[in-house]
């Protein structure tokens, strides 16, 4: 028979091949979403009637590129912040000494994303005045609240016995949190940290009310010179913005992922 | 002399303590009942102690109370001499292996990594902590070129918690604190499992205490039992035979349960008691009138039929004998039932009651007839091993009562 003589190995690898797609399919949709929305605004823009008016709000040199830059700092700026408060934060409140208190900061950290993104950003800026940082403070206290759960629940759902394990052959409190809370806790902070860093792309939006620049300029300018072409790139440019950065994260989530999990 | 009320911390027959807990109890604070009252105790150096109790009886605790995973809130523990009971815990415990039921492997590292744990705390460096984590791999049956780099979930049950052995006997600790190590594995596992401890126990002869709810596991595995109650107050400490043949009291005799006095058969071998030589034994090919002859004066019912090499081949009784045209070798049925010398009495026991002759017969190595274990003489020993166990009771009872005399 023929079957016996082809190579065991080619619906191996076909197989193999598939299930590797499958494992990665989200690391490998998104980079072509990103690229045929990229082409598909270009198209658009390019297949347009082109007013003055419109060429000038998205001129790439003089709109775009900054408002992309600025866009992306106020993102990253926040979510960093966020974490080196969240995650510092979420570690002490799981402390046994400190647990009671995790009631009273989850609950003022929600406060935080229940209250209307738009009116929060009024608030900072009756606050702190306008400006970038202030949108910056904004997001950080709009995100907190998922770092924070999210590195409360990483830390408390590692297995008990694991930990009773290591405190039995003499590891400090302080070891078993560095050598073995905190890796396993990883994939769910991580989770966590990308949630929020998806947010605050899309809050920084936003941040054009208060005097912070980003893509939400080109969106208000087109809304108020009712020119579509210019609400469409400026909002699609932000997704684009959005999807891309969640890529990175999802890489990046994926690198630090400890391994044997 | 010591005076009346000094407590009993363990066997006067044991060996010398590693690790003596004086008074040690435990108290939760808000609770007015304690979870383990004033607690006497001595761990047998090189010995496993396995502290067996119902559930909730506080064994666990009592563990956990000797590396300070709990802290006392009375009493002191020294260990080796020397009182630890406020010494740095996280120290303490480098010194002191832990082998929990869950095992508790770190899932994000290697095996190697994860039984090299302690001695890397200790500051060892690489080439000892391989050459000792190959090693400890070997001892409890894993080979290092297999497992030395595969992660925890890789691992079936029992070769997790071979692993946790490994982790916990990393720095080669004097003493293993044992949680109920087995209790989660497939019984067959299990045995497996706890077979191969005993033997690495043999070699390593650590101090081990051993806490299980299994009266079987703590017979099998203790060199010595402690049987706690409530508030892990010991019932009865002893040598499995001794707890076996003479359960103090009503609570340690319903733990034990039935069958105890069949199970202290375990711990005697066949050499160890006398058997039967004088029964009536022929030779294939003997004269079958003088053979039938001798089995008539004799009082048994059966004669053994051994073959031209010494090895027995079957029963034969007066009937058979009767049987015309009967020779010796011809008629009876086989010999089935036959066990060595160091087979338990137990076992000896089980082959008995299969035989036909109700007989069981003692061979050496190269298959030859020795002499015959009967039920009567098992009875004989259980008999003796409880009388053994009763006069050493009984005298602790005298010379307790004694000093009582003597004090006053």
């Amino acid at each position: 028979m023929t079957a016996a003589t082809v190579p065991a190995r080619s619906p191996g690898t076909v197989t193999r091949v598939v299930q590797t797609v499958r494992e990665h399919a989200e690391l490998i949709v998104t980079p072509v979403l990103v690229v045929v929305g990229g082409i598909l605004l270009r198209l658009n823009y390019l297949r347009s009637d082109r007013t003055f008016a419109d060429e000038r709000a998205l001129s790439w040199e003089r709109n775009l590129k900054p408002q992309l830059e600025q866009h992306i700092s106020l993102a990253l700026w926040s979510t960093l912040f966020v974490i080196l408060i969240a995650v510092p934060l979420g570690i002490f409140l799981t402390r046994a000494r400190f647990r009671r208190l995790s009631g009273l900061v989850v609950g003022f950290a929600t406060s935080g994303q229940a209250v209307p993104a738009f009116g929060l950003l009024v608030l900072a800026f009756a606050w702190l005045d306008s400006g970038a940082w202030t949108a910056i403070w904004a997001l950080v206290f709009f995100t907190i609240l998922p770092v924070l759960r999210n590195t409360m629940v990483g830390l408390e759902q590692v297995d008990p016995s694991i930990i009773e394990a290591g405190r039995g052959m003499g590891l400090t409190t302080g070891q078993v949190l560095r050598r073995i809370e905190l890796p396993l806790a990883v994939p769910v902070i991580l989770a966590g940290v990308r949630t929020a860093l998806v947010i605050n792309v899309g809050m920084a939006a936003l941040a054009y009310l208060i005097g912070g620049g980003g893509l939400g300029q080109t969106i208000s300018a087109g809304i108020q010179l009712q020119r579509d072409l210019v609400v469409v790139t400026g909002a699609g440019l932000t997704a684009l913005v959005a999807l891309a950065v969640d890529w990175i994260a999802a890489l990046v989530e994926r690198a630090l992922r400890p391994r044997g999990l | 002399m010591t005076d009346e009320n000094a407590p009993t911390y363990a066997p006067d027959d044991a060996p010398e303590p590693m690790i003596r807990l004086e008074g040690v109890g435990k108290t939760y604070p808000g609770s007015s009942v304690p979870a383990v009252e004033r607690l006497d105790l001595d761990i047998p150096k090189g010995e496993i102690l396995v502290l067996v109790g119902p559930s909730g009886c506080g064994k666990s605790t009592t563990l956990r109370l000797i590396n300070r995973m709990i802290e006392p809130s009375e009493g002191r523990i020294l260990f080796d001499g020397e009182d630890v009971t406020t010494v740095n815990a996280d120290q303490l415990r480098r010194r002191i292996g832990y082998v929990i039921q869950q095992v508790g492997l770190f899932p994000h590292q290697t095996i190697a990594e994860n039984v090299a744990t302690v001695p890397r705390l200790l500051g060892w460096d690489k080439a000892r902590i391989r050459d000792r984590v190959d090693e400890l791999l070997e001892l409890t049956g894993l080979d290092p070129g297999i497992y030395r780099d595969r992660y925890p979930k890789e691992l079936s049950g029992g070769q997790a918690q071979r692993v946790g052995v490994a982790r916990a006997l990393g720095a080669d600790p004097e003493v293993l604190l044992m949680d109920e190590p087995f209790g989660a594995i497939d019984p067959i596992t299990r045995d497996r499992l706890q077979n191969e401890f005993l033997r690495l126990q043999s070699e390593i002869r650590k101090t081990i205490v051993f806490v299980t709810h299994d009266i079987d596991e703590a017979i099998k595995m203790g060199d010595r039992i402690a049987i706690l109650g409530e508030r892990s107050v010991i019932r009865q400490f002893d040598t499995p035979e001794r707890i076996l043949a003479y359960p103090v009291d009503e609570f340690v005799s319903d733990f034990i349960g039935s069958g105890s006095t069949l199970k202290g058969l375990n711990f005697e071998r066949v050499r160890d008691i006398e058997w039967n030589t004088t029964f009536p034994v022929a030779t294939e090919g003997d004269d079958v009138a003088e053979a039938r002859r001798r089995l008539a004066a004799s009082p048994e019912v059966w004669m053994l039929v051994l073959d031209r090499e010494g090895r027995p081949s079957r029963w034969v009784n007066e009937t058979m004998l009767d049987a015309p045209g009967a020779t010796l070798g011809s008629v009876g049925p086989q010999v089935r039932a036959k066990v060595l010398p160091n087979a338990t009495l137990h076992d000896a026991l089980e082959e008995l009651l299969l035989s036909n002759a109700g007989q069981a017969v003692v061979i050496d190595e190269k298959g030859r007839y020795q002499g015959i274990v009967d039920v009567d003489r098992l009875a004989d020993v259980l008999k003796r091993m409880r009388a053994d166990a009763k006069r050493h009771y009984d005298q602790l009872a005298t010379a307790a009562a004694d000093e009582a005399v003597a004090s006053t």
